[in-house]
């Protein structure tokens, strides 16, 4: 684990240091050092509690079948097997959740990096507006719940409002009541809040990209603003592309209380229900521990390998 | 062949500046793209305002207008009587949501910041394993943990109480991992190796020296740690009525249909104009901080 660490303090202090083993060289450091633990401990202690500690409680739980009240006993994997074999409504979670990962991740992502891109052509002052407006629905909370009420079930929602005056509907349609309509409608809800950190983040990248990299480029024979981003913007700013696909793809896991609030639980036919539902409700209303641990350690392994697979991805921008 | 100075010079310019690389058709392209995102994005928004400043009869107009006629602070009112026969007073809910919020925040900040200046500025063993399981932990949505985070908060016994929400918030990742990555591209380690061998002990160093020099991104920490909190709405490990949050009760409006539209919009521009204010003020703050937000893989 410290052998990145000795290297890089190696080459400051070369002194004494082979006379030593590797631990007992370490363990020098650490009493050195020791302030530097007592920063990091009260915050680091919290994380390991509530992050860390959660995530590995989640894998021994989700092989047993804990319910808050009984001994656990062991299980093995039949949590795991009637989870894909026994449970249609998992499925039916997993596709969901897929789906709404895989068209809120990328068109956020995607919506970002481009509202960011033109806005960073705008004289400051507009800019400074113009990203409010765009950022402004992801700081402020529960305000997506006015899209209850321009999609509301009767007519004096603004949609059915508009349907009917034009003459395409003559009954409201009960949007978030319709199997048909709750999903697309939970994605543009989710979207319309999806430009938050990483969006600001893409907007401070333009901002430090050098001026000259693009006069040189321009003589280099690069002829279009499509070129420019492609071949000098991107490349420049990867880490921050990095750290937005970060979050775009933490985030568009994280949309169940979006749809909680529009849909209800469950959502109409589980049209809108997700493995977050899915977990929250083994989990937090029928104390099926165990199982909805199963489901847990199933949405880690999809976000951490979806994390892998867009880190690749990224790594080819610009070449 | 022409020079570089020629072909600068046959670009288009705007102002001052040389403008690279820019057609007027693409420039007018990107302004109506941009102008229509723009009106989706705040239509909505404007929409709250609109609905909340409406008197009765306007909110159940047909169909629906953009604009107020008789605008009326009524439904703010109500939102205090309207709530009144509830268990709890009004105020109540917004009490707890500004003392959770305020609590959290603070800690966060004080952690993290700690945190971060020993990750960024100490060479210690084991750092590089530690921030690597922080920007790893940022790859997860929190819900996730939910259930087995009841179960530890159980064991502690802090059910229902405000520690439940105060003591987790105090260690979000979000903001250490952007105070971390400031602090390494702003505070150069000659100004704190000066402060040391002037006799300054290494939490003194970072009080005095350190904390001063990224005031960015201690704004940028705690928009981050307050929008969370501040958006906390029912949470599965409060039960108490006197407990619940702002946002549980804008919940329980919103769902009351058409005849509370009002005062269920008037609640959210409440929610909305804090965080908001909070936004405007110290944006170019924020977006400096970002700057250093990148992720080295």
């Amino acid at each position: 684990m410290s052998q990145e660490n000795v290297k890089t303090v190696d080459k400051e202090r070369p002194v004494k240091r082979d006379e030593m083993s590797k631990w007992q060289w370490t363990w020098k450091e650490m009493k050195k050092n020791k302030t530097a633990y007592f920063m990091l401990a009260p915050f680091f202690i919290l994380f390991i509690v509530f992050t860390v500690l959660p995530v590995f409680l989640s894998i021994i739980l989700s092989l047993t079948d804990f319910n808050m009240l009984q001994v656990p006993g062991w299980e093995g994997l039949d949590n795991y097997t009637r989870l894909f074999l026994e449970d249609e409504i998992f499925m039916l979670a997993v596709q969901n959740t897929l789906i709404f990962a895989l068209i809120t991740g990328p068109v956020s992502y995607i919506l970002s990096l481009l509202v960011a891109w033109f806005v960073n052509e705008l004289p400051p002052k507009i800019r400074a507006v113009v990203t409010l407006i765009f950022y402004a629905p992801s700081i402020s909370g529960q305000v997506y719940l006015i899209w209850k009420t321009l999609f509301s079930s009767d007519a004096y929602g603004w949609a059915n409002a508009t349907l009917m005056d034009l003459g395409l509907i003559t009954d409201p349609i009960l949007w978030f009541e319709d199997a048909n309509y709750v999903m697309p409608l939970c994605i543009v809800v989710a979207l319309w809040t999806s430009l938050g950190t990483a969006f600001l983040s893409f907007i401070a990248g333009f901002q430090t990209v050098d001026r000259s990299m693009y006069e040189a480029a321009a003589v280099d024979g690069i002829k279009n603003r499509w070129q420019e981003l492609w071949y000098i913007t991107l490349p420049t700013m990867r880490p921050q592309m990095m750290f937005g696909a970060v979050l775009a793809i933490t985030n568009s896991f994280g949309f169940g209380s979006v749809v909680d609030a529009l849909c209800g639980f469950p959502s109409v036919d589980y049209a809108a229900h997700t493995i977050m539902h899915h977990l929250n409700d083994y989990g937090g209303s029928r104390y099926e521990i165990g199982y909805s641990s199963a489901i847990a350690v199933v949405l880690f392994i999809i976000m951490f390998g979806s994390n892998i697979l867009v880190k690749k991805a990224l790594s080819k921008v610009g070449e | 062949m022409r020079t570089k100075e020629a072909k600068l010079k046959k670009m288009r310019t705007r102002g001052h500046k040389v403008v690279l690389n820019r057609s007027a058709g693409g420039d007018l392209g990107i302004t109506i793209m941009l102008g229509l995102l723009g009106v989706i994005m705040f239509l909505p928004m404007y929409y709250v305002v609109i609905q909340s400043l409406k008197p009765l009869d306007e909110l159940f107009m047909f169909p629906p207008r953009f604009y107020v006629m008789s605008p009326t602070f009524d439904n703010f009112s109500d939102l205090f009587t309207l709530m009144s026969d509830s268990w709890v007073p009004f105020s109540r809910y917004i009490f707890n949501t500004v003392f959770i919020t305020i609590c959290g925040t603070i800690g966060n900040l004080i952690f993290a910041s700690m945190a971060a200046y020993s990750l960024a500025k100490l060479r210690f063993p084991g750092r590089k394993a530690i921030f690597q399981l922080i920007v790893t932990s940022l790859m997860f949505h929190s819900t996730v943990n939910q259930v087995t985070h009841f179960i530890i908060l159980s064991a502690f016994g802090w059910i229902d109480t405000y520690l439940s929400i105060i003591v987790p918030s105090m260690a979000t990742t979000m903001g250490l991992y952007l105070m971390k990555q400031f602090m390494e591209s702003s505070v150069p380690d000659t100004v704190l190796e000066s402060a040391r061998l002037d006799g300054a002990s290494e939490f003194r160093t970072f009080l005095t020296i350190a904390m001063p020099m990224v005031k960015p991104a201690w704004l940028t920490l705690m928009i981050e740690c307050f929008k969370s909190l501040w958006n906390s709405g029912a949470s599965i490990y409060i039960h108490s009525e006197e407990l619940k949050t702002f946002n549980y009760a804008i919940n329980q409006i919103v769902s009351g249909g058409i005849a509370r539209s009002g005062a269920g919009a008037a609640a959210i521009v409440i929610m909305m104009i804090v965080p908001i204010a909070i936004f405007v003020i110290n944006q170019s703050k924020i977006i400096e901080t970002m700057g250093s937000s990148g992720m080295k893989d």
